[in-house]
């Protein structure tokens, strides 16, 4: 029971806004502590496990691209596109890019797209752009739009990955049955992630038309 | 065999030079902090556990102390190129696309697991050339536009990698196992919809506290799916699994623990709302974990 405490430590510390590190490293401190570890061990499962996951703060390798084209105009660029599109709207364009992600990360293509591939250099700039033309110019409207644009993301992708059959979570849920003498071939599973792939959409493309009507609300169409 | 020793090349060179960078503008904090990055990827393997440890306490003194700072603001972006601009952005998700299919076709090569991020480093490559190329641009033009980029994310960049981390001490300590039977011991005997509820619900509430549906699916399956749902209901065990996870996923969505999918877009976009990105997906999460569980109660009983 002990060891939960270190949860404890995370929870409170986030929620008194304590420098999130900070309230991490502590956490992990007071978990081993609990678990009767040593401090030295403590440091290295966490500097081992440090080195282990790197692979996630590489992609910030695309960020001196990202930058430059930003310097040159990209996101204006972007702008620029919905700005000829007829009927464009931020839900419409914000649904078609769920479908797409959806579809891309069922294939198994899940880093095609992404907060810093896609989502900051062309997505949340034309929903921005769309928004705008919708009417929608204040601070909040343009906040919403935006996390809006980086959670479609995020869904298109969790609700799409798991109908491709060699994506982790399948061979995880294979490895974890395998282990209780349930042998299951990994296709049968990623059958069962079509009903809620079908669900994320309907729920989430449905709140998308709803953002077009409130951002239509706020101010007449140009 | 070229894998992560590639990716982590680059990543490690693109962090090095951003500490140069902020060194020659004495953004001391600023350049600290990258160089540990850059030495985490470039010497991490050599470094040892306990050095690698050492490492991340310097990384968090850093970011505790304050002095990170942001970019300067800066002036408005030039549009002189047209259409042209558009062609590096899209030729990373292209070769992310074209690499992943072409490496795993030359497993001698690449290294068949990592072919993705492998054919992103390629593309990012690639794009760079273009930029130099294609756009006119200064070798040293792209960085310090990265810069301001990375130093507008701050800290928050090596959060996804630090929960990890913590992941990694909660695993060693058993947090998993005492969360799991205490969930295993609210549900009443016999009850199948108690018993969904538990497991769906469960897996959604690990999730938040892990930040990870990976490390919440091998406990709830322990402690509610396999014996009660599998076993007890005679559940199928493909639909109990899947959905099982997906009911994860949405808890995914409600976390500030899994950083990476939700507290560094907000960085990214730069959002006023540190939180922003979960407050938007909140009203998906919560009914889809609500269709996850009618779904699995409905296989089931």
């Amino acid at each position: 029971m002990l060891v939960l405490a270190g949860i404890a430590v995370i929870a409170g510390g986030f929620l008194l806004r304590f420098n999130p590190l900070l309230v991490i490293v502590a956490s992990a401190a007071v978990t081993g502590w609990a678990a009767g570890l040593d401090p030295l061990r403590i440091l290295a499962t966490f500097g081992h496990a440090f080195n282990e996951t790197r692979y996630v703060t590489a992609i910030y390798m695309v960020l001196p691209v990202i930058g430059l084209l930003e310097r040159r105009g990209l996101q204006e660029r972007a702008r620029g596109l919905v700005a000829g599109l007829r009927g464009a709207t931020a839900g419409r364009l914000l649904a078609g890019y769920l479908l797409f992600r959806q579809v891309t990360a069922a294939l198994g293509l899940t880093s095609v797209a992404g907060p810093a591939q896609t989502v900051r250099p062309l997505v949340a700039p034309m929903a921005q752009a769309a928004a705008e033309r919708q009417g929608a110019t204040d601070d909040a409207a343009t906040e919403r739009v935006k996390a809006m644009a980086a959670a479609t993301d995020n869904i298109g992708l969790f609700f799409g990955e798991d109908i491709f059959i060699a994506i982790g979570s399948i061979l995880l849920m294979k490895g974890v049955l395998d282990g209780y003498g349930i042998v299951l071939e990994p296709f049968q599973l990623s059958v069962w992630a079509i009903p809620t792939a079908i669900a994320a959409f309907a729920i989430h493309g449905a709140r998308l038309m709803w953002l077009d009507r409130r951002l239509a609300r706020k101010g007449p169409a140009a | 065999m070229i894998g992560l020793n590639l990716v982590y090349g680059i990543a490690g060179a693109v962090f090095a030079i951003f500490a140069v960078l902020a060194l020659r503008d004495r953004r001391l904090a600023n350049a600290g902090f990258h160089a540990l990055i850059a030495a985490s990827f470039l010497i991490g393997d050599r470094l040892g556990d306990i050095a690698n440890g050492l490492l991340v306490l310097a990384l968090v003194a850093i970011a505790a102390s304050g002095r990170m700072r942001r970019a300067d603001p800066a002036p408005p972006p030039a549009a002189r190129h047209g259409a042209r601009v558009f062609v590096p952005a899209l030729v990373i998700p292209a070769a992310a696309l074209a690499g992943t299919l072409l490496f795993k076709q030359l497993p001698g090569l690449v290294d068949p697991k990592q072919a993705t991020l492998v054919a992103v480093t390629c593309g990012t490559l690639i794009a760079l050339a273009l930029c130099l190329a294609l756009l006119n641009a200064r070798p040293a033009e792209p960085f310090v536009a990265g810069r301001r980029l990375i130093d507008d994310i701050g800290w928050v960049a090596v959060m996804p990698q630090m929960l990890a981390s913590l992941g990694a001490v909660f695993a060693l300590a058993g947090v998993g196992g005492v969360v799991g039977e205490l969930i295993g011991a609210v549900v009443p005997a016999g009850n199948v919809a108690g018993a969904v509820l538990a497991y769906a619900l469960g897996m959604a509430a690990f999730t938040i506290v892990m930040g990870n549906a990976f490390a919440a699916f091998p406990v709830m399956a322990a402690a509610v799916g396999v014996p009660l749902l599998i076993r007890g209901a005679d559940g199928d065990p493909a639909v109990v699994a899947a959905v099982g996870m997906l009911a994860g996923f949405c808890g995914t969505l409600m976390t500030p623990m899994a950083a990476n999918f939700n507290l560094m877009p907000a960085a990214l976009l730069d959002l006023k709302d540190r939180y922003g990105v979960i407050r938007a997906q909140l009203p998906t999460a919560i009914p889809l974990l609500a269709f996850n569980a009618a779904l699995l109660y409905a296989m089931i009983a």
